[in-house]
């Protein structure tokens, strides 16, 4: 287990300007920023609203000995391991979805180990970035107690100095870079999701460098008629990419489905040719194109206006099955 | 009802079980099944939490989820907040069932979804807890539903991914665990709990037709006996149309050829 760092992450922040300026670039540019050896958060969860247009990106860059963190992991990690770029995952679980089984590529990476997994419970990953999110090396909890998991990560327990209550004691985790997918964004950073948040806000407020895509550049006007809506505040935000679908193939609440004949069809190629598979997905679906506008034109219009259909569908308010 | 799937017993049984006017935090699956038929059903005031951060999901019959973070688990939700948030509901004592499936499961009710093998040198690595722990370690009741197979109902699990009672006695207890308590197993051949003392695993009652010889084949441990194991009363045809209308959409009526 890495030994936090909360203060010099803090010392980091409280060094790092805060300029309200125009921070729009690419998203090849932004995750520029990401070096080798880094851990890298990605925001979401599973597969909704993973900013996999900056995950194509960082896949471009081919950078490596990467740790990435999640909630709960999908195939982005399979494409990583896969192109050779990553070292070690940390979340509580990885697959690719139920109804497709367990993820082959992780499998034979973690198995033989070529890739370590350190396993946390679904609480205790938002509790990391929470710590991280508040400045302070750990958070009380009650999860994770008597487990093998909390003997496998070393996880430390503390008394309570009022009542003696024996708690775990959940370590902070900073990461270097926090990439997040939002709805709308203005050019100075402030983030706008709707649905829900996952757990992105803690993420990102824990990270040294947060990078944001968004579905739609708006105007700080826009921004201001619902400024309940925000998630992150400029000053929280490094980088700000534009990207319609920038989710896809993964689901982004309201806006567009998940595309699971993506996912089958990944699936089918992972278990058949298992890392040459994930490889060849990875050539195909983010080298053969100049920027991920490449690879939505390759998904088609039609493919997408159906999935925008599905959103429609499930998030308009119309007659619900009740009792 | 003779045609009624392994499945469908299972969801209509734990269904059963959850009362009205409680919060149930359910895992997708099975377990959200169970308690959308007990919703339609005998409990309309019961609230389904998902992990994704959502608060008294209705589902939309036919367009069930896959996941507890995609719009068709929202829908028509009353509150979506973060995943965090969620789960410390659970830890503040908010959340009256916790629900879980279980692919491995032994005597004490400890559950695996990590590795086959060790940690350290896994023979399979497994997607891991999700958030299973957070739900059988902070929720008041905690049901479980699986199959009743010999490799899932196990002795010992390989790895403690979610704990039960432990090695049983007041083991949970003594790790920290000082909330919750693990209630009733749902089979397709039995419903079992857990003895007050020991903590070990017990048959309480048997599906319809099944004999407590089938359950113990189905064991791969000592399976404790109550006192009086009963029959359980077998779905009715309105709990089973329910289900059916859930996981496949609502009966149309045939539409004649033009």
């Amino acid at each position: 287990m890495e030994h936090v760092a909360v203060l010099a992450a803090r010392a980091e922040r409280e060094a790092t300007g805060r300029p309200a300026v125009d921070k729009r670039t690419t998203a090849e540019a932004a995750t520029a920023l990401i070096r080798d050896g880094d851990h890298v958060a990605i925001g979401g969860t599973l597969y909704s609203r993973t900013p996999m247009a900056l995950v194509f990106a960082l896949l471009r860059h081919r950078r490596r000995h990467l740790t990435v963190s999640r909630p709960l992991a999908c195939y982005e990690i399979e494409l990583f391991l896969s192109a050779g770029m990553l070292d070690r995952i940390v979340t509580s679980w990885v697959g690719i979805g139920l109804p497709w089984g367990l993820a082959p590529i992780f499998r034979h990476y973690v198995e033989n180990g070529k890739a370590s997994y350190d396993e946390w419970s679904h609480l205790a990953m938002g509790l990391r970035y929470k710590a991280g999110a508040m400045g302070v090396p750990f958070l009380p909890s009650l999860t994770m107690l008597g487990s093998d998991l909390a003997a496998a990560l070393d996880l430390q327990t503390v008394s309570c100095p009022y009542t003696g209550q024996r708690l775990a004691a959940v370590p902070a985790l900073n990461p270097d870079v926090t990439l997040i997918h939002a709805h709308r964004a203005d050019m100075f950073g402030n983030a706008q999701v709707d649905g829900y948040p996952h757990m992105d806000a803690d993420m990102a407020r824990a990270a040294r460098t947060v990078i944001v895509s968004a579905e739609q550049i708006v105007s700080p006007d826009e921004i201001a008629a619902w400024p309940d809506r925000t998630l992150l505040p400029h000053f929280a935000v490094d980088a700000v990419v534009e990207a319609p679908y920038g989710a896809y193939p993964h689901e982004c609440y309201g806006r567009y489905g998940p595309d699971l004949a993506h996912f089958d069809a990944y699936a089918a190629a992972a278990r058949e040719h298992g890392a040459a598979g994930g490889l060849r997905y990875v050539e195909e679906n983010v080298d053969a194109h100049a920027d991920f506008a490449g690879f939505l034109a390759a998904a088609g219009p039609a493919r997408l206006a159906v999935l925008a259909a599905d959103a429609q569908e499930l998030t308009t308010r119309g007659e619900l099955t009740g009792p | 009802m003779s045609d009624v799937t392994a499945e469908e017993l299972m969801a209509i049984t734990a269904g059963r079980l959850l009362d009205d006017h409680k919060v149930v935090f359910a895992g997708v699956g099975m377990p959200l099944l169970a308690s959308a038929v007990a919703r339609r059903t005998r409990a309309p005031h019961l609230t389904i939490v998902l992990e994704g951060g959502i608060i008294g999901t209705m589902l939309l019959p036919g367009k069930l989820p896959i996941s507890t973070n995609e719009m068709r688990a929202a829908y028509g939700a009353q509150m979506l907040t973060d995943i965090t948030d969620i789960f410390l509901y659970a830890q503040r004592g908010y959340f009256d069932y916790g629900f879980l499936g279980a692919a491995q499961v032994d005597m004490y009710g400890n559950i695996n979804t990590s590795v086959i093998g060790s940690m350290q040198r896994p023979r399979v690595r497994l997607p891991g807890s999700g958030g299973a722990n957070d739900i059988i370690s902070l929720c008041n009741e905690v049901l479980i539903v699986t199959q009743h197979e010999p490799r899932r109902f196990v002795e010992r699990v390989d790895f403690v991914t979610s704990p039960g009672y432990l090695s049983g006695g007041d083991s949970r207890t003594r790790a920290g665990l000082v909330a919750g308590r693990l209630g009733p197993v749902v089979t397709d051949l039995a419903l079992l709990d857990f003895e007050p003392a020991s903590h070990r695993m017990r048959l309480r009652a048997l599906q319809p037709g099944v004999t407590e010889a089938q359950v113990r084949a189905q064991t791969g441990f000592d399976l404790l006996i109550g006192e009086d194991v009963t029959e359980l009363a077998p779905p009715t045809a309105k709990e089973v149309a329910i289900y059916r209308e859930l996981r496949d959409g609502p009966v149309r009526a045939p539409v004649e050829a033009p």
